[in-house]
């Protein structure tokens, strides 16, 4: 750690963990639910559980997207942050919003669009927010002594990522269209902005961990963002083939969303390319596995089994069953959650002065949580396969096919356990790292 | 060899060309498109109080429309015209839990009037033109409930 206002980025961190956490528990419920298991349906029905996970889900990866945009800022731009006091106000700020939108879902207080449950209210809170996360990062990176390509890409992310939240808080009476633009910040975010954050994280840690030029590594970045903005803008199209949106999406959309593991592939390549090349190994293991994995997991979750049901005469099958559960799962877990994880296991031997860089805790963590979420991936994979084949195809009715599955589903909590235990190793590593401290700086 | 001025135009470029294309297919969704199959006309206001109600209890947190939400409950587009107005609107004002072969839905015990709008609104719905969604199954397994 080169500069004292990067700690603060300990802090998202922590949230983020603590969040994940109970993301997992609600997981956990719909599991059970799915198999039968539904004691706790008074308390926490279906759509609550559901709407809590997938929200902690874009809380918790938000909070880890800040935490690094709080800890690379500084460094790329050779400044301090311009107000630490102030990043702290957002920090609590956001988990107030968080557990407020939380308890609301028990008691029936949301928007039950998927993925942007938060009522509109809250929305209002989230703007300002977001709005005091960009100006402390936008005015340091302009104090700031360089503008580097990595800050830029980074804080051009999440620039869209905020402008792009905006279109989902417009009421429609129609819901062809209420559905079209919750996809504009759906599908931007994910398949577009989100990775130029990736991008720019991923771009940061390569240059600290493999040594490679910077020129080197920023110029294959816009290679790539350029890739995912080509492919991630008209793929936006493979939402819209069932929609009411008209035919000529079955096109657009097919074709580009294609296109789109184009993306994940070259961020992929440049990743283990950049790592070969490298002659500084640095002593980071952990954080190395997870820099490689976030790119190799991505291209796997987010490009291979998107493309798997991404054209219209698979997707008008496959569309609105588990086989999306399936993709969604590998995808957000690969190219999102592991890159917030990868940026923690950098930080965290930088900002708390415990230079403990590899341990057994630590891989355990690594490989018990992607091979269980690679076994959660399989197990929704057949389940929805089946479910398609069963209801779509042949006929048969919902509930009695939902009951030849269920078995899939103790599969599917057979290896969330293994995931959760990978989990709990990462965060009881977390936690032993203890806090950041100003003796963790270095000489700049 | 590729440079990084060139790197930064083939981003620059290719996001500002992509994204003219798609507001100008946005467009065209807009003005013909989705007047064309989504019946604006009939967008009643008994229709749009039904789309409240869907959003403010979370529907799709259990079920899915037009494809689009969770995977816990039946695909709801259609579902007028496969189960009828009268059971659908039974398992809207039920006071306990309608629970088909076991799976709980949330006992809303909506009033009649509620769950005629909740009604307009899906039947609004199940006469969008969806390209083909949801599709006709190949084989035609009996009804088993």
């Amino acid at each position: 750690m080169k500069y004292k206002s990067q700690k603060v980025a300990y802090w998202f961190f922590a949230l983020s963990m603590l969040l994940l956490c109970l993301q997992i528990v609600y997981g956990f419920i719909m599991g059970f639910a799915h198999m039968g298991f539904d004691g706790l349906h008074e308390i926490t029905p279906f759509n609550t559980a559901r709407a809590v996970h997938t929200n902690l889900l874009v809380v918790w990866l938000l909070s880890g997207f800040m935490g690094a945009a709080y800890y690379i800022i500084p460094e790329e731009a050779q400044n301090e942050l311009v107000s630490v006091k102030l990043a702290y106000i957002q920090l609590i700020t956001l988990a107030l919003v968080g557990v407020v939108a939380i308890v609301g879902y028990h008691f029936n207080y949301w928007e039950g669009r998927k993925f942007l449950e938060i009522p509109r209210p809250l929305d209002w809170l989230v703007v300002i927010n977001v709005l005091t996360f960009l100006g402390i990062i936008l005015v340091t990176l302009f104090k700031g002594k360089q503008r580097t390509t990595t800050s830029l890409v980074l804080t051009m992310g999440l620039v869209f990522a905020a402008l792009l939240y905006l279109p989902g808080m417009i009421w429609f009476d129609n819901q062809t269209l209420d559905s079209f633009f919750r996809w504009w910040v759906v599908h931007l975010w994910v398949e577009g902005v989100w990775e130029l954050i990736m991008g720019g994280i991923l771009a940061f840690l390569l240059i600290k961990i493999t040594g490679v030029d910077r020129e080197v590594i920023e110029k294959w970045l816009y290679v790539i963002v350029g890739l995912t903005f080509i492919s991630g803008i008209l793929g936006t199209g493979h939402h819209y083939y069932y929609i009411g949106a008209g035919k000529m999406w079955l096109i657009i959309g097919g074709i580009f969303s294609a296109l789109e593991p184009l993306a994940f592939l070259a961020m992929a390549l440049f990743a283990v390319g950049m790592y070969r090349k490298g002659e500084k190994k640095h002593p980071n293991k952990i954080a190395l596995n997870w820099t490689l994995g976030t790119a190799i997991v991505s291209f796997v979750g987010a490009g291979l089994l998107g493309l798997a049901h991404t054209l219209p005469q698979v997707n008008m099958y496959t569309h609105g069953t588990l086989v999306t559960a399936m993709h969604g799962h590998l995808a957000f877990w690969g190219a999102y959650a592991m890159i917030v994880l990868a940026i923690i296991s950098y930080t965290m031997p930088n900002l708390t002065g415990r230079k403990l860089y590899d341990s057994t805790a630590g891989q355990l963590a690594f490989w018990l949580s992607n091979i269980g979420m690679l076994g959660m991936t399989v197990a929704f994979g057949v389940a929805g396969v089946a479910q398609v084949y069963m209801e779509r195809v042949m006929g048969v009715e919902f509930g009695v096919v939902q009951d030849e599955i269920a078995i899939h589903f103790g599969t599917l909590i057979i290896c969330a356990t293994m995931f959760t235990t990978g989990i709990g190793f990462y965060i009881y590593e977390f936690i032993k790292y203890g806090r950041p401290s100003d003796e963790a700086l270095t000489s700049q | 060899m590729l440079s990084k001025s060139s790197a930064r135009w083939f981003f620059l470029g290719g996001t500002a060309i992509s994204f003219a294309i798609f507001l100008g297919l946005t467009w065209t969704t807009l003005a013909k498109e989705v007047p064309k199959n989504t019946h604006p006309e009939n967008l009643s206001e008994q229709v749009i109080r039904g789309k409240t109600l869907w959003e403010e209890n979370n529907c799709m947190g259990c079920h899915t429309i037009m494809g689009e939400g969770a995977y816990y409950a039946p695909e709801l587009t259609k579902v007028i015209e496969r189960r009828g107005e009268d059971y659908v609107r039974a398992a809207l004002i039920s006071k306990v839990p309608w629970a088909p072969r076991g799976r709980k839905m949330v006992a809303y015990a909506f009033s009649e009037e509620e769950a005629n709008d909740i009604i307009a609104f899906l039947k609004w719905i199940g006469e969008t033109d969806l390209n083909g969604f949801p599709p006709e199954p190949a084989y035609d397994a009996k009804p088993n409930n």
